[in-house]
């Protein structure tokens, strides 16, 4: 299979952030067809219309810098470097698979790229967060750790324990809420008793409340490289609540019709692509230019698709290895 | 010989391994003032708050932080003060813990190492805190289990886990803490995955784990008073599962009594049973005997403990059974 570099590593300008934006766009609406055609094994959770959070946070962190998150992780993984052609691998079972078929849509994974995974439980991840920025510490090293989640992740105790031990320990570790409205299919407004899921907690836990328009990458890159570098200058965990909105339903197989119209419709205006091309135009960009962008990547996803499917599956003898650090899965000695 | 208690044994493998290594680290609720069971003493003034720390009331987060700082190449030793408390973070042990290696497909390491008091020990402790609970993480891949039943395996199978690169769960028999031994001098590692022989027999094989392998030592001890020869095993792992040894000793007396203490309706004397019915049938000159703990939630006064409680009586009684069955296939015969 042929390499594919995606959109990691730092960016030059807003052209370049537009670019990897709509990388990560058209991966994501090409694993929606992909979806629909049945090549995807297992469920797969989109990220259509929070990539200006993926990128934004990725593109101001060092390649040493660590980030973790959730099951609607493609694009973050892709935003820190992960190749796309191994990541579609892995979602649709074939060889090369970023996590040699053994994760799948939920569980992309690129320590190499500091992606340290997706994470599939909702909750769960918060606490590993916590010791990944502890390691740090100990190591008396500056790298930061970013660690992602939903708005319906605040109502389970795993983030309490967590946010309130980081602050507790003083830790480099920068919590990012993608506050995309909806706990699956039930609006978060529902099930939390305030107005904000994460930012009206951040009292509790000594940590000022920021709220931020995740759909505005350079918003996103602001407020991020704020808490980055305060984190890594010691100044403890950051609690970031970013305003988005998924485009689609909670996962490819969710037409989310328990949504308004006029909602849906709403957001689809604060679209960070469209915000961004239209800030590019007035900068002087031409329309053309941008369309160009938006079809090579297209192009590029369509073609990667059909190299990844033309690939066989992974050896069956696999499912066997990486149990333990021996490479066996062997229980009795 | 150095002497040791149980207790101290904890102790000297910590700081044994802590010396050893700098990216050993201890985390858990007050092991810096010692801990609940004074296992953690003198750690904090050697190694500092870095590396002996203090946590929240926060188990999740406990499991959670070793998990990331293992991920992040610390090898951390968490505390998880009662067994029981693996309820409140199961998900990051079963879950998260377990299976991340594989689920990432051999990205990451997990060398860490979760260990605390266990066991039933007629203390008065109850239901919430006197459960035997190594039988729970042995029914998923990924985990590695000890438990000792002596001072000096408590000191070389804890450094042995400590030196692992995966996941070990060590469970320490709260009733064993004040017991005495020996222990080499010097430094000690036991590896993890072989069985102990306590006492060679020919008639009947006993198999037992942490505090009943002590039971199954007194057991032999009475049964050779009536003239029967008791082979006894020290299981000390049940994952790695030394089966070759109980198949091998099986093999010889034809006679097997596996002794645990967690409730006997899916223990993991069980899985032994089953092993040795699976793979050492024609050895077999009688069924196949469990002892296990009663299938009720423990209660708490000493009457109704001693009710439910495993014992070497118990075990005498289900030797003299086996034993019986043969005398009686022969007479029929």
């Amino acid at each position: 299979m042929e390499p594919s570099t995606g959109p990691g590593s730092a960016p030059s300008d807003a052209m370049d952030l537009f670019e990897r934006m709509v990388f990560v766009r058209q991966f994501l609406e090409r694993v929606d067809v992909l979806y629909r055609q049945g090549a995807v094994h297992g469920p797969a959770h989109l990220g259509l219309g929070q990539e200006a959070i993926a990128i934004g946070v990725a593109s101001v962190l060092r390649p040493d810098d660590r980030s973790i998150g959730t099951y609607r992780g493609h694009a973050h993984a892709l935003a820190r470097g992960a190749p796309a052609d191994a990541v579609l691998a892995e979602l649709l079972g074939r060889e090369g698979g970023i996590c040699g078929g053994k994760g799948g849509s939920m569980h992309v994974t690129d320590v190499d790229h500091g992606w340290y995974g997706s994470y599939a439980i909702v909750g769960a991840h918060l606490p590993v967060a916590v010791g990944l920025a502890w390691a740090s510490r100990i190591r008396h090293t500056d790298e930061v750790t970013v660690c992602f989640f939903g708005d319906g992740t605040v109502n389970i105790g795993a983030f309490h324990e967590a946010v309130n031990l980081a602050a507790v320990w003083r830790l480099p570790v920068v919590f990012v809420c993608e506050n995309n409205q909806y706990m699956e299919y039930t609006p978060i407004s529902a099930v939390i008793p305030t107005q904000r899921p994460a930012a009206d907690k951040a009292s509790a836990y000594g940590l000022p409340a920021v709220v931020v328009d995740g759909n505005d990458v350079d918003a996103v890159r602001e407020v991020t490289a704020e808490a980055v570098a305060r984190a890594r200058g010691g100044g403890g965990p950051a609690l970031l609540e970013m305003d988005t909105y998924r485009l689609k339903g909670h996962s490819a197989a969710d037409a989310g019709a328990y949504r308004p119209a006029a909602e849906v419709e709403a957001w689809q205006r604060r679209d960070p692509l469209l915000r961004q091309r239209e800030a590019l135009v007035r900068a002087g960009a031409a329309e053309a230019d941008l369309d160009a962008v938006v079809d090579r990547a297209r192009a590029e996803l369509s073609a990667l698709a059909d190299r990844v499917l033309a690939t066989g599956p992974p050896p069956a003898a696999t499912a066997w290895t990486d149990v333990w650090s021996d490479g066996s899965s062997r229980w009795r000695s | 010989m150095a002497q040791l208690t149980f207790r101290t044994a904890v102790q000297a493998a910590l700081l044994q391994e802590m010396r050893r290594d700098g990216d050993v680290v201890l985390l858990g609720e007050d092991v810096t003032s010692g801990g609940v069971f004074k296992t953690t003493g003198g750690l904090l003034a050697e190694f500092g708050t870095d590396r002996v720390r203090d946590t929240p009331i926060s188990e999740q987060a406990i499991a959670g932080a070793a998990m990331g700082a293992a991920m992040a190449g610390l090898r951390p030793v968490a505390e998880i003060m009662f067994a029981d408390f693996y309820a409140t973070c199961w998900d990051q042990v079963v879950n998260q813990i377990a299976k991340t290696r594989y689920m990432t497909g051999g990205q990451v390491r997990l060398p860490l190492v979760l260990r605390g008091a266990n066991g039933f020990a007629s203390m008065g402790f109850g239901a919430q805190h006197g459960q035997a609970c190594e039988a729970w993480a042995m029914t998923v891949p990924g985990l590695k289990i000890v438990s000792p039943s002596t001072p000096a395996d408590m000191l070389g199978l804890l450094a042995a886990a400590i030196r692992d690169d995966d996941p070990v769960l060590v469970f320490e028999h709260k009733g064993l803490y004040a017991t005495k031994g020996e222990a080499p001098d010097g430094e000690h590692v036991e590896p993890l995955g072989r069985a102990a022989r306590r006492r060679a027999g020919a008639d009947v094989t006993l198999v037992g784990l942490s505090v009943t392998a002590v039971h199954c030592e007194r057991a032999a001890d009475l049964l050779a008073a009536e003239g029967i020869s008791a082979d006894v095993l020290d299981l000390r792992c049940l994952v790695p599962l030394d089966a070759a040894a109980v198949l091998e000793s099986v093999g010889r007396t034809g006679r097997l009594v596996v002794v645990e203490e967690n409730p006997g309706q899916l223990g993991w004397a069980s899985s032994v049973a089953a092993i040795v019915a699976e793979e050492a049938f024609d050895a077999l000159r009688a069924p196949v005997t469990r002892v296990s703990g009663g299938n009720v939630p423990w209660p708490v006064a000493r009457e109704l403990e001693a009710e439910v409680d495993v014992t070497a009586v118990r075990v005498v009684a289900a030797a003299h059974r086996v034993l019986q069955h043969t005398a009686v296939v022969r007479t029929i015969a």
